[in-house]
């Protein structure tokens, strides 16, 4: 090992020339840590137990926010609304993307042209995009109700009625599914050639090679992809905002959003800071099940 | 033992595998056209609302309001654009969103390089340890941060001003390689750099940070504009911290943007799409100058902005 012994003193010198480096070169993660991420949560965690509204001094008020927190309504409605909304549009959006990775994975003419068309999507700017989908799903002259038009199903009011707006903002979340298909295009590429030709040489036929070859050996890429889609969806937030405002009727009142308004409308900091460990819990409940569950249909090349 | 076999059955099975071979190029010639229309479909489906955004931001107000929709306008309204101009700042906020996208490109480019060295090449007691808080990091939902963060730079970062209002809460962080993400993309790649040219030129008496400088950086280009690109993206993006931080007159055209919409959501449609054309332009030009590393980063990383 590097220890230092007393018959080679330049080895010792050296090694600690690179001891002193080491935490040199990683001194900014471990003050950025400290000052930007440790420290903010620490005080995330004494907000929780105060009462403070900017204009006076905090005050202590004990377990009275989680309390409030667990006892108000609106924040099991913004945590229906955010795990319906996560749970549902990931599944989808791996789903198509996987799809359309297959399809472009085959050797068709025109395949750059397709893949280019599916992947601009993630381009757009999700404020940008708020804009368009936010007149594209209007009642009168949106082109959602022309389009469903063409296929003779009567003009809906999308935005405007609550049991509808959120399957909208997921068909919105679904759209922005090329980052997952080119992450599953490189994964097919990965797919041994070996294997797919041994199946074929058993007697598979394509449909068998796709659930029994491709399939096992992508799990652990959509695994990944589905934690992060999840842990990222469940931080919607932008499109909420700008589209809805929560509405209607708080249908679109997701736990992010509802932060904000704790925050910075209604200046409950305190309470903010409870409901946002609320959803840092939960993120990190669904992380543990996500990884227990992975051992039952997640195939490790390794295993 | 010798068999002849009848001239009439040989044929028998070469036609039949004639007819299978002909039914398994129909199969697949019919697939290969659903193929098609499936991806069009799709494709379709992917670009209608921004071409519709694009073509609609040239639309007189009277071309907007009508059903059935009118796809192309008759007589391009060039000067929706000047007059979304005149409505809001917009030269004003891209300035402000390119000096935030800078700064935190150069600081997140160079603070994760020197981590990620460390974490990579050189042996200190702690690393590991470190190295982990840094993969917990990554799965750190950002919202936990949000209020805390608010309160810090509005009653502890207050010298020598206020940082509340500038760009400083925004770009600050970024010098300190708190995104795990790209320190890890660099680490992998720093780990597959042979050490026999580090050991060389360690021999000959360079320090580590040119080793880092002189070596390691130009071997790892086609990663670092993976993350200049990504970063970049994520800022032009930015929109929550952006609308917390910042005050009017150092909006980036996120939030700025967003402010023009909640005022002229209902009449001015014409206008919003312009200003939505004039934020989507440039990341459009981005990524077809440089697809690649879009394509490229996003293998890599399992990530692409969002």
């Amino acid at each position: 090992m590097a220890t230092a012994s007393p018959a080679r003193p330049r080895r010792s010198a050296f090694r600690r020339r690179e001891v002193i480096e080491g935490y040199l070169f990683a001194s900014p993660f471990i003050i950025g840590f400290l000052v930007f991420i440790a420290f903010p949560m620490i005080w995330a965690f004494v907000l929780m137990f105060q009462r403070y509204n900017l204009l006076r001094p905090p005050m202590f008020i004990g377990l009275t926010n989680v309390q409030d927190m667990l006892a108000d309504p609106k924040t099991w409605q913004s945590m229906w609304n955010t795990i319906y909304y996560a749970f549902v549009s990931v599944p989808l959006q791996l789903a198509l993307a996987f799809g359309c990775a297959v399809l472009l994975n085959q050797p068709l003419r025109g395949r750059n042209f397709y893949r280019t068309a599916l992947y601009l999507p993630v381009i757009v700017p999700i404020v940008v995009s708020a804009f368009i989908w936010q007149r594209a799903y209007h009642p009168d002259f949106g082109i959602i109700n022309e389009m469903i038009g063409w296929f003779g199903i009567p003009p809906q009011q999308w935005l405007f009625e609550p049991v509808l707006a959120k399957p909208a903002f997921i068909f919105m979340r679904i759209w922005v599914m090329g980052t997952q298909m080119v992450i599953f295009l490189a994964g097919l590429q990965n797919v041994p050639q070996s294997l797919l030709e041994a199946a074929a040489l058993d007697g598979a036929n394509a449909w068998r090679k796709f659930w029994n070859v491709t399939v096992p050996i992508m799990t652990p890429v959509i695994f990944f992809n589905l934690i992060v889609g999840i842990i990222g969806n469940f931080q919607v937030f932008a499109p909420a905002l700008i589209m809805t405002k929560g509405g209607p009727q708080d249908a679109t009142l997701f736990m992010v959003l509802y932060i904000y308004r704790n925050a910075f409308e209604y200046s409950k900091l305190g309470y903010a800071a409870a409901l946002s460990w609320l959803l840092f819990l939960f993120i990190i409940l669904l992380t543990i099940i996500q990884f227990r569950g992975s051992g039952r249909w997640v195939f490790y090349e390794s295993d | 033992m010798q068999q002849t076999i009848d001239p009439a059955v040989i044929e028998q099975v070469q036609r039949h595998a004639a007819a299978q071979k002909r039914r398994r190029q129909a199969v697949d010639a019919f697939m290969r056209v659903l193929a098609h229309v499936v991806l069009l479909l799709l494709s379709f489906m992917a670009l209608i609302p921004a071409i519709w955004m694009i073509s609609s931001s040239l639309k007189a107000p009277t071309e907007i309001f009508v059903t059935p929709i009118k796809w192309i306008p008759d007589r391009p309204q060039w000067s929706n654009y000047p007059r979304a101009f005149e409505l809001a700042p917009l030269w004003l906020y891209f300035a402000n969103t390119m000096i935030v996208c800078v700064i935190a490109v150069i600081g997140t480019t160079l603070s994760s390089c020197l981590v990620a060295y460390s974490f990579s090449r050189l042996r200190w007691p702690g690393r590991n340890f470190f190295f982990g808080l840094l993969l917990t990091t990554m799965m750190l939902p950002a919202i936990i941060l949000i209020v805390p963060r608010f309160l810090m730079f509005s009653y502890v970062f207050v010298w020598p001003f206020k940082w509340i209002g500038t760009f400083l809460p925004l770009v600050v962080p970024t010098f300190f390689a708190v995104q795990g993400l790209y320190v890890f993309l660099l680490r992998q790649f720093f780990l597959g750099i042979p050490v026999e040219l580090e050991d060389a030129a360690r021999i000959d008496g360079a320090s580590t940070f040119r080793i880092l400088w002189q070596i390691f950086i130009p071997l790892s280009k086609p990663v670092l504009i993976t993350v200049v690109i990504l970063t970049f993206i994520q800022f032009y993006n930015e929109f929550l911290e952006a609308l917390i931080y910042l005050k009017p007159a150092t909006w980036t055209l996120a939030v700025g943007i967003r402010a023009l919409n909640d005022a002229a959501y209902a009449t001015s449609w014409e206008i919003i799409f312009a200003t939505g054309t004039f934020m989507l332009a440039p990341l459009v030009i981005l990524f077809f100058a440089a697809q690649r590393y879009f394509v490229e980063g996003i293998a890599l990383t399992g990530f692409g902005g969002r």
